[in-house]
C-alpha cells in the first residue's frame, strides 16, 4: 500500500473524532507554544544585550580585577575579585602606545534627591572619556572635566529618564541635588540612548568624577591602602593596535603589581567581543535550561498522544480485523496508527509554534512597555526544532499503539465487540 | 485439479488447563469452480475450518496445499498477500467500516492489493450485485440486504478465486436471503469457488456439495444428491 493512501485513511479517521483530536494536540500546542516562547525571548534578550554592548563601541578593552585564587572565570565574580587596581593603573596603561584614552570607572547605587523627590539610581564614577567609550551624547550642559576630576569637584551629569523623574520639566542644569546626602551640581544631562543592561536602562544614571566618587561616596582601599578602581576602559585607536595594546597592559600591570612569573594574575583583560560572547553564553544557557523546564509540558503531551492512540486502536479493533482479513498487512496498519499520531503532534507542533510566537510577542510588548526593550527572534532553527520534536513525540508516542493494532490476530480482532 | 487439500488439520484452543480441538483431523479437498457448504450444529467447528481455509487461521498441525503452496511455511504477510489475492471473505454481521460508503468498502481490498482504476473496479463489483445506483451510500443507510451485497462486491473485487462465506445470510430476511443465494449461485455459474458456512437446510441444498462436521471432525462429505 502506498504511503499517501495511508495518510488519507489517517487524515479521515483524526477528522471523524475532531473533539478528541483537537484536545489531545492541545498539549502538543501549549507544549511546542511554550517552548517556542522561551527561545524566541531568551534569543530577543540575547540580541538586546548584544546590541547594547556593541553600541558601547568595539574597539574597547576592559581591565578587570581578579581573585587569582578563585577557581576559573569566579574570580572575576563581583565581590569575589580583589581590590587592585587604582588610579595610578589607569595613568600607566594610558601611557601605552595605540591608547587613546582610559576611563577607570566605579559603579554602584545610590539615592538621588532634589526637593521633595526622590529616586534610586546606577552612579558610574569615571572620567571624560567614560562618554566618549560609552557612546553618550549630551542633550544639554556639559560632561564632567578633567579639571573636576582633577579637584574632585560635587559635580555630576545625569541620565536622560532620570533627569525627567527627578526634574520633570525643569532645566536640571544649574541645579543642586543631593546624592547620599551629599550635595552635588548639575553640570549636563546625557541624551536619551536606548537600551539596557540585565534590566537596568542605559538612561537612568548619574555620573560623578571618579576622585570625588572615591572621596565623598564610596571608599575601597587595595591591600596596600590605595583608593580602589573597580574597572578600567581603554580605547584603543584601531582595531590594528588590539592586540599590542593587550599585550603592553598585561607586562605593565604585571610589572607594576610585581607578579612572579607563574604565578596567575590579578587581573584579566576583557575586550568587547569577548564581553559579547560570555553574555551570548550565558543568555542560551538560561533559555536553554526553561526551554528544557518546559519540554516537561511536551513529555505530558506525548503520553496524551499515547493514551488516545492506545483508545483508538481498541475502538477499532473490529476495523483492524476487516483490514487484515481484506489484505491488510502489519506493515499497513502500523503505519496507518504512526501516522495518525505524527499528524496529531505535527499539527499540534504547527499550531503550537504560531502560539508561541505570539506568546512571544505578547511578552516582548509587555516587557516593553514595562521599560525592558526587547523583540522577540523568532529563528528558523527554532522552527525546525520545534516540527523535529514534534515528529518524534508523535512517532514514539505512537509506535506502541501501533504495534499493538498491527498484531492484532485477524479472527479475534473480527470477533471483538 | 484440487485446488485446496487440507490433510488431518487440528485446531487446538486451550481453555486454561484443558485443550478443546475445534478441528480434530479434518481431511478436504476442494476443486476449482466447486460450490460447496459447510453445516453442522455450533461448536462443530464449521467456523473455524472457514477461518483457516481462508488463512485467517493457522492449524495447530496438519497440512494445508493451496494451488500446490504449502499455506504453513508462510509468514504473517505472506498470508496477507494470499487473503488479498486469492479470497473473498463475507461474514455473518457484514463487517463493513460504517464511515465509509459503499464503494469506499468495496474499494478497500484494492488499497492494500495496490489495484489500479480503484474506482472503475469497485463500480464492476457493485453492479455485479445490482448496487451500482447505491454506490455512494454508507451502510447505515442501506438495508441489510444490501450491505451484505455490498459485502459480497467486497469479496469479489480483486477476483479471487475463492469466496468464503460465514453465515451469510444470519442476519437477514427470507427475501434478502433469496437474492444472497442467487448472487452466490450466479458467480459459481460465473466460474468462482463459493465456500458457505451455514445451519441452515435450505441454502446448504442450493448447493452441489455438503460437508457436515460433527465434534471437529468430518461426518459426512457428498453431492446433494447421494444424501
Amino acid at each position: 500500500m502506498k504511503f499517501f493512501e495511508s495518510l488519507v485513511i489517517s487524515i479521515r479517521s483524526l477528522f471523524s473524532n475532531k473533539m478528541r483530536s483537537v484536545l489531545t494536540m492541545l498539549g502538543i500546542i501549549i507544549g511546542v507554544g511554550a517552548v517556542i516562547a522561551i527561545m524566541a525571548g531568551g534569543r530577543g534578550m540575547e540580541t538586546a544585550v548584544t546590541s547594547t554592548l556593541e553600541d558601547l563601541g568595539t574597539d574597547v578593552l576592559y581591565v578587570q580585577p581578579t581573585n587569582p585564587d578563585a577557581p576559573g572565570a569566579a574570580g572575576m565574580a563581583p565581590g569575589y575579585a580583589g581590590a587592585n587596581l587604582t588610579l595610578d593603573d589607569a595613568e600607566a596603561i594610558a601611557r601605552i602606545h595605540g591608547v587613546l584614552g582610559v576611563a577607570p570607572t566605579n559603579e554602584s547605587f545610590v539615592e538621588l534627591t532634589y526637593g521633595s523627590e526622590s529616586l534610586n539610581s546606577v552612579i558610574e564614577g569615571s572620567t571624560p572619556e567614560f562618554q566618549v567609550m560609552s557612546n553618550y551624547e549630551l542633550a544639554s550642559g556639559q560632561f564632567i572635566t578633567e579639571r573636576n576630576v582633577a579637584s574632585r569637584d560635587n559635580v555630576v551629569v545625569l541620565g536622560s529618564t532620570t533627569a525627567e523623574n527627578l526634574f520633570g520639566d525643569e532645566d536640571p542644569v544649574g541645579q543642586r541635588v543631593k546624592i547620599n546626602d551629599k550635595r552635588f551640581t548639575v553640570v549636563g544631562v546625557l541624551a536619551t540612548k536606548g537600551g539596557s543592561m540585565f534590566g537596568f536602562s542605559m538612561d537612568e544614571i548619574v555620573v560623578v568624577p571618579i576622585t570625588t566618587y572615591q572621596a565623598r561616596l564610596f571608599t575601597q582601599r587595595t591591600p596596600s591602602g590605595e583608593d580602589a578602581v573597580q574597572s578600567i576602559g581603554v580605547l584603543v585607536a584601531g582595531p590594528e593596535y588590539m592586540d599590542d595594546v593587550r599585550a603592553d597592559i598585561e607586562t605593565t600591570l604585571i610589572k607594576r603589581h610585581r607578579i612572579d612569573e607563574g604565578d596567575k594574575n590579578d587581573f584579566a583583560i576583557v575586550s568587547m567581543d569577548q564581553m559579547i560572547g560570555i553574555f551570548s553564553q550565558i543568555t542560551g544557557v538560561v533559555s536553554i535550561f526553561l526551554a528544557a523546564i518546559a519540554s516537561i509540558g511536551l513529555l505530558v503531551a506525548s503520553i496524551g498522544i499515547m493514551n488516545i492512540m492506545l483508545v483508538s486502536v481498541t475502538e477499532r479493533t473490529r476495523e483492524i480485523g476487516i483490514r487484515k482479513a481484506v489484505g491488510a498487512k502489519r506493515r499497513d496498519i502500523l503505519l496507518q496508527f504512526l501516522i495518525e499520531a505524527a499528524a496529531l503532534s505535527l499539527v499540534g507542533g504547527a499550531v503550537g509554534i504560531v502560539f508561541g510566537w505570539l506568546l512571544s510577542l505578547a511578552i516582548s510588548f509587555i516587557a516593553t512597555f514595562a521599560g525592558f526593550p526587547l523583540e522577540a527572534t523568532l529563528s528558523p532553527v527554532h522552527v525546525i526544532i520545534a516540527v523535529g520534536v514534534s515528529l518524534v513525540i508523535g512517532l514514539a508516542s505512537g509506535i506502541y499503539p501501533a504495534m499493538r493494532a498491527a498484531r492484532l490476530n485477524p479472527i479475534d480482532a473480527l470477533h471483538y465487540g | 485439479m484440487e485446488m485446496i487439500e487440507l490433510e488431518n488439520v487440528t485446531k487446538v484452543y486451550r481453555m486454561g488447563e484443558v485443550e478443546v480441538y475445534a478441528l480434530n483431523g479434518v481431511s478436504v479437498s476442494i476443486k476449482q469452480g466447486e460450490m460447496l457448504s459447510i453445516i453442522g450444529t455450533s461448536g462443530s467447528g464449521k467456523s473455524t475450518l472457514l477461518n483457516v481455509l481462508g488463512c485467517l487461521d493457522r492449524p495447530s498441525s496438519g497440512r494445508y496445499m493451496l494451488d500446490g503452496i504449502d499455506v504453513n511455511r508462510l509468514n504473517d504477510n505472506e498470508l496477507a498477500e494470499l487473503r488479498s489475492k486469492k479470497f473473498g471473505f463475507v461474514f455473518q454481521d457484514f463487517n463493513l467500516l460504517s464511515r465509509a460508503s459503499a464503494l469506499a468498502n468495496v474499494e478497500l481490498p484494492l488499497v492494500y492489493s495496490g489495484g489500479r482504476n480503484k474506482h472503475v473496479k469497485a463500480m464492476e463489483a457493485l453492479e455485479r450485485v445490482g448496487l451500482g445506483p447505491r454506490a455512494k451510500h454508507k451502510p447505515t443507510e442501506l438495508s441489510g440486504g444490501e450491505q451484505q451485497r455490498v459485502a459480497i462486491a467486497r469479496a469479489l473485487v480483486n477476483s479471487p478465486s475463492l469466496i468464503l462465506a460465514d453465515e451469510p445470510t444470519g442476519n437477514l430476511d427470507s427475501a434478502s436471503t433469496k437474492e444472497i443465494i442467487s448472487i452466490f449461485s450466479q458467480l459459481h455459474k460465473d466460474g468462482i469457488t463459493v465456500a458457505i458456512v451455514t445451519h441452515e437446510p435450505d441454502i446448504a441444498a442450493k448447493t452441489q456439495r455438503i460437508i457436515r462436521l460433527h465434534d471437529g471432525k468430518v461426518a459426512s462429505d457428498g453431492k446433494v444428491d447421494s444424501l
